[in-house]
């Protein structure tokens, strides 16, 4: 009962979160020269020069923020996903079926991101 | 150039009887034009004129009853409520509402939309039954109180925003804007203490939670009532709840009458009675 509710506030969240860090992905990528900030892009140059790319891979700030970015998107995107595809009005086996495969691949996918952000750390 | 005067107007229906026709057809009747002419005065001088066994409802011709609600020149709209030269067409195309089932002719199945409206609990709930059913005075409401919800009260339940609702049209499992914006209603009025009985269903797949926001039965509903808000700020009542951030409202209590009021000096004693 009340799940509806519950992931529905999620989703939003999610999407605040989504909001929060594609703003900061846009500071550091693409508003590098308007935007200078030392620490996000610490051997100068462009932001994807490769000794910028291993310093932000290297940061614990970075990784927590990789980490967090993936699982909101993941969750916000395959909720959405989900919404799109119950109005097609399947059947009740098919529901729990569409879920359990959005679910499974969503963590799936949450791991093997969340893998590489720590592994990355050690570059 | 003046525009010729409308003597006669063409009325084009989808006809469908289903103990004859396998599937709705449409049929065209001529009939004559008289300025100030209701799209439903129209239909009953077809009636009376080309075709007596054309069906559809209506009570109140004032809109007021919501009976008569009709797919009219493309749009959800009322019949008693429309005047065939705001139309500006001298063909009145008329079919029943989409999105229902169709019962005969122009008339629509609304028993589910009903059913769905009565699951959402449209009434005042209250735990204290007894002044609730054998009330001993009114409950009390400021009139800033009143203005969160008197706008959803306007709704007459002619099934309008339904026919318009694009999600409705393709999602079977969504309620509507005319229960959901009604269920707000009653959330809203600060009389009533059932929102958590009413967070049962709405909290569910049946709530708020499949509208798309396309804002069609703001635009349709003819007593200018706007469900697409109500479902939007439910949707807010419901997140703050989860987030225990919903504050609780204590149902208004029954307004306790003045004993002790005393008439001001400066107010005239009303003249005396002369009938």
């Amino acid at each position: 009962m009340m799940r509806d509710q519950k992931l529905w506030t999620w989703h939003l969240a999610a999407g605040v979160v989504i909001l929060f860090f594609l703003g900061m992905h846009m500071t550091v990528m693409h508003l590098n020269t308007v935007v200078v900030l030392k620490g996000l892009n610490p051997a100068g140059g462009h932001p994807i020069d490769w000794t910028n790319v291993v310093a932000r891979a290297r940061s614990g700030f970075f990784m927590v923020t990789y980490v967090v970015l993936l699982g909101a998107a993941l969750f916000h995107g395959l909720y959405g996903l989900r919404n799109i595809l119950f109005e097609l009005d399947p059947a009740r086996w098919l529901k729990r079926a569409i879920s359990g495969l959005l679910l499974g691949g969503g963590l799936g996918l949450f791991v093997i991101g969340t893998w590489a952000a720590i592994v990355a750390r050690s570059m | 150039m003046t525009t010729p005067k409308l003597t006669e107007v063409s009325y084009q229906i989808r006809r469908f009887d289903p103990e004859r026709d396998a599937a709705p057809h449409w049929e065209v009747y001529r009939i004559p034009y008289a300025p100030g002419m209701t799209v439903l005065e129209g239909l009953w001088k077809v009636k009376e004129l080309r075709s007596p066994t054309l069906a559809w409802r209506s009570s109140c011709r004032m809109g007021v009853c919501g009976s008569c609600g009709m797919l009219i020149n493309g749009k959800p709209r009322l019949a008693c409520n429309t005047q065939i030269a705001e139309l500006e067409s001298e063909t009145v195309v008329v079919a029943p509402l989409p999105n229902f089932d169709i019962v005969r002719d122009l008339v629509p199945e609304l028993a589910p939309m009903f059913a769905t409206h009565q699951a959402l609990m449209p009434y005042v709930i209250r735990e204290d039954v007894e002044e609730r059913e054998h009330p001993t005075n009114e409950f009390y409401q400021s009139a800033h109180e009143l203005e969160h919800y008197l706008q959803f009260t306007y709704c007459i339940k002619c099934g309008c925003c339904m026919a318009a609702c694009p999600t409705f049209a393709t999602d079977a499992l969504y309620s509507g804007p005319m229960p959901l914006g009604q269920a707000h209603r009653y959330n809203s009025d600060t009389r009533d203490g059932g929102f958590a009985a009413r967070k049962q269903v709405l909290a569910d797949e049946p709530g708020p939670w499949r509208c798309h926001y396309a804002g069609e039965c703001s635009r349709v509903c003819p007593k200018g009532v706007d469900p697409a808000k109500a479902i939007q700020l439910m949707k807010r009542e419901l997140v703050l709840d989860y987030l225990r951030l919903h504050k609780k409202k204590c149902p208004a209590k029954v307004a306790v009458k003045p004993t002790e009021a005393k008439r001001r000096d400066n107010i005239p004693e009303a003249p005396p009675r002369t009938v």
